[in-house]
């Protein structure tokens, strides 16, 4: 491995032993020690979370309570330092926005969910990326007002069920979460325990993510593999699904110098935030709104059959014009794919690109994200 | 009968004559994972030993195949350019990557034979 990070200097998840049970490579991933692929490899693992469901530890993500006197508090208090409208959510509803620094580059991405269970006003519920948890929340203590307090939660441990047959299969086990709807959560019960269950994800496909006590997560982690829709799915199938669905990973597309707008992420600024501001960096991003970004994220599409990676320059009428920020093969998509920095003007479906591969250019083309159709559950 | 030996750089060299058939171990296969992409060399390119000659992808990385030995390219698996999978599913077989006309026949000494390469992998952890 290519990274500094000893194996003993690894944090580990409740799963480490299940996943080594059940014959995962295990690498280094933000700190934590995680499966990369299991034994069926990352090909079955991407077409299986595609055509039934796939399961994922994504206990490494950091999960926290932000909790306020009552809602419109702490919705104001967050709301000062990310660019998403959350005062209009209703209980149980989930949004994804962005912590962004004074000049509008992004800190991390997040989801963030009114709480759903009982006598919880004023809570709000976050997950935020494992490689950016400890300074997302060092920035949340520094920048919210007293009466709103960070409560991290690691004694939550969370999976990810995602594919068409999530819902049949988490339906048998956890009975009632076929209801909710995407981009919705609620408390349910497992084996006597309470859980959390928000239908989401980051494949493109239908699916849920279940915030679960540590002690419990084995025994839903062991009932759910039991399903025979469900296999177990590690970081490599992880990134190609998001990937091909056109979804940013902190690191990569997003980064501190980023912004919401050249990251392709308008859609997640609500309207009324877009004029009124009043989130760091809002002048740079409502002058991005106005008079366009000098780059965005594009995806592309290598013509060839040879991947480019992250790091590959992309060149248009001899100029070198972008980077790529994500880029790989994508099962689903039957061959090459790539999310990269190109010039607003390069952005547009069908334009010409070439990638520089091994010093050798390659043709691509621009395409409308997402390279395979979400299949949300609206 | 040819004769099989192995690199450090985990490819097996199948020696026929002066004519070896070189491709990448069911060790080195399973290591990389899923193949997606291999790229071959010009059939008359010569290499020699540490040269870049193959590249293959899996889904997650890119990683280079280097020559074992020196000599000239005089055949290449092509079928593996649109079936990188084939890698995978027999890599000392059906899988092989290229066959080289060799210039040096005493470089072969230097590889290991088998049971060698099996206690290097073992070693390797």
């Amino acid at each position: 491995m290519s990274d500094s990070e000893t194996p003993q200097d690894l944090k580990t998840t409740p799963l480490t032993s299940e996943h080594e049970a059940l014959g995962a490579r295990m690498v280094p991933f933000a700190g934590y020690l995680m499966p990369v692929q299991y034994p069926s490899g990352i090909l079955t693992e991407h077409t299986h979370t595609r055509d039934k469901a796939g399961l994922f530890d994504v206990s490494h993500m950091g999960q926290a309570w932000l909790k306020g006197p009552d809602h419109e508090t702490t919705c104001r208090a967050l709301e000062a330092l990310v660019p998403a409208d959350l005062i209009s959510l209703e209980p149980g509803q989930q949004r994804y926005t962005q912590l962004l620094n004074d000049e509008g580059g992004i800190i991390d991405d997040l989801m963030v969910s009114r709480s759903a269970y009982p006598d919880t006003e004023g809570r709000l519920y976050l997950v935020v990326n494992a490689s950016r948890k400890a300074i997302d929340f060092a920035h949340l203590n520094a920048r919210l007002p007293d009466s709103v307090v960070v409560e991290e939660l690691p004694q939550w441990a969370l999976l990810a069920l995602q594919g068409p047959r999530a819902e049949s299969a988490l339906q048998t086990i956890v009975p009632g979460v076929a209801e909710l709807q995407f981009m919705q959560g609620a408390p349910f019960e497992f084996g006597g325990d309470q859980i959390y269950v928000t239908r989401s994800g980051y494949t493109g496909e239908d699916g849920y993510e279940i915030a679960v006590r540590n002690e419990m997560v084995q025994d839903l982690w062991r009932a759910l593999l039991a399903h025979p829709d469900v296999l177990p799915i590690g970081l490599g199938a992880r990134d190609s699904l998001r990937m091909e669905a056109g979804l940013s990973l902190y690191g990569h597309e997003l980064d501190e110098t980023v912004s919401p707008v050249e990251a392709g992420l308008l859609w997640s600024i609500q309207k009324h935030r877009r004029t009124e501001g009043g989130f760091p960096g809002a002048e740079r991003i409502q002058r991005e709104i106005a008079e366009g970004a000098s780059r965005r994220i594009a995806g592309i599409k290598p013509e060839g059959r040879a991947p480019a990676r992250d790091g590959t320059v992309i060149m248009a009428g001899g100029k070198e014009v972008g980077v790529i920020t994500s880029g790989g093969f994508g099962p689903s998509a039957g061959g090459p794919v790539a999310l990269g920095f190109v010039p607003p003007e390069l952005a547009k479906p069908g334009q010409a690109l070439e990638l520089m591969v091994r010093g050798k250019p390659q043709p691509a083309q621009v395409i409308k994200l997402p390279f395979v159709a979400k299949s949300f559950k609206r | 009968m040819s004769d099989v030996k192995y690199s450090k750089e985990h490819e097996w060299i199948s020696v026929d004559g002066d004519i070896a058939t070189i491709g990448i171990t069911k060790h080195a296969a399973e290591q990389l994972g899923d193949l997606v992409f291999v790229e071959l060399p010009a059939i008359g390119k010569t290499v020699a030993p540490g040269d870049e000659t193959a590249v293959v992808e899996s889904v997650k990385a890119a990683s280079e195949v280097y020559a074992p030995l020196s000599g000239e390219v005089v055949e290449v698996n092509s079928v593996l350019e649109g079936e990188p999978g084939k890698v995978n599913e027999a890599p000392e077989g059906d899988g092989w990557f290229l066959k080289l006309k060799l210039s040096e026949l005493s470089e072969l000494d230097g590889l290991m034979d088998a049971a060698a390469y099996k206690a290097f992998v073992d070693e390797e952890g």
